[in-house]
């Protein structure tokens, strides 16, 4: 993509996705790079949070009590609740740890000093996405039973026979290959596609600031977008957090849903 | 001219998911007008659906990295 650009007079290179890779901190492990780390640092903040905003439960709520219980009561009624029905205590955890963490990883793109959003390396919403995809075929099955569960994905009751050659396949795609690739290809591309605008926006500020007299009003200018639409990346990030788990959310409705 | 094609197609490619995203909201503006208590039900399903459409001009972003 960086071809365009490059006739420029003193070439421009922008971003590319070179820009995501980080070398380790210290030494050669893959561990203690900065994405790595940030998760990392994201599980103690969620964590420290929650644990003492629900340590002294009190009837009147302290300030950071009545934040964690809103952010709890939030995911619990509109991302449980309403979307799954009445059995949706056991998936409760599941989901609020996924909202929480997502969510906390995603503003880490915002954060000063940190500004890298974690989820825009595919592995970590991959793998948020293989305990979603397990979770939900694994109620489906506990709750519905093996063949029954297959049974209702390939062969959808209540359709003329000649259409299940086109329907059994695409219900097994989807069930099976579409899900999951969507649900990560969601998250990690909003917050790549997110991460490198800001990163057009901020880099090119920075050549036509150094470059030509005029061309610094340009500059000035962009740097002046960047920061517009660092806020806008604030509002995508936490509702790519809360789109992630209104799906998982919706999957799990699936499968705990009774056919009859 | 240099370049490279994978930018164009991008650019077509978000044509769709942009009509989508439109239709999405002018739905979800035209069902909150005519019923404004609706707007708590309506409100899941129209970012639902603008998430879906969004995914899809996402791809051809990450394509034309990868292409």
């Amino acid at each position: 993509m960086s071809v365009l650009l490059e006739g420029a007079e003193g070439g421009f290179t922008p971003p590319s996705s070179a820009d995501f890779e980080f070398a380790p901190i210290w030494g050669n492990s893959i561990l203690a790079t900065k994405p790595v780390l940030m998760v990392g640092l994201s599980v103690i903040i969620v964590a420290t949070f929650f644990i003492i905003s629900a340590r002294k439960a009190a009837i009147v709520p302290s300030r950071i009590q009545f934040l964690g219980e809103g952010i709890y009561g939030f995911v619990r009624k509109s991302l449980g609740e309403e979307v799954i029905g009445p059995e949706f205590h056991r998936f409760m955890p599941f989901l609020f740890t996924v909202f929480t963490f997502i969510l906390t990883n995603n503003w880490f793109g915002f954060i000063p000093f940190l500004q890298f959003p974690t989820m825009s390396h595919i592995g970590f919403p991959l793998s948020i996405t293989i305990f979603t995809y397990l979770v939900y075929h694994y109620t489906a099955v506990k709750h519905q039973g093996f063949i029954p569960y297959m049974k209702h994905v390939l062969f959808m009751p209540g359709v003329p026979k000649p259409v299940y050659v086109i329907l059994t396949p695409i219900e097994f795609a989807t069930y099976f290959i579409v899900r999951p690739l969507t649900l990560t290809m969601r998250l990690f591309a909003n917050m790549f596609a997110g991460h490198l605008l800001l990163l057009v926006f901020i880099l090119g500020g920075e050549h036509l600031i150094m470059s030509g007299a005029l061309l610094k009003v340009f500059g000035v200018g962009s740097f002046a977008m960047s920061i517009v639409l660092s806020f806008f990346e604030f509002g995508v990030q936490a509702l790519q957090a809360y789109i992630f788990t209104l799906l998982t959310s919706l999957y799990i409705a699936g499968s705990v849903a009774d056919e009859h | 001219m240099t370049g490279s094609l994978a930018i164009v197609g991008f650019g077509l490619s978000t044509i769709g998911p942009g009509l989508a995203t439109g239709l999405i909201f002018a739905a979800y503006i035209n069902g909150v007008a005519r019923q404004p208590e609706a707007r708590s039900v309506l409100q899941p399903i129209a970012f639902l659906g603008f998430a879906l459409a969004e995914a899809l001009a996402l791809f051809g972003l990450v394509l034309a990295f990868v292409l």
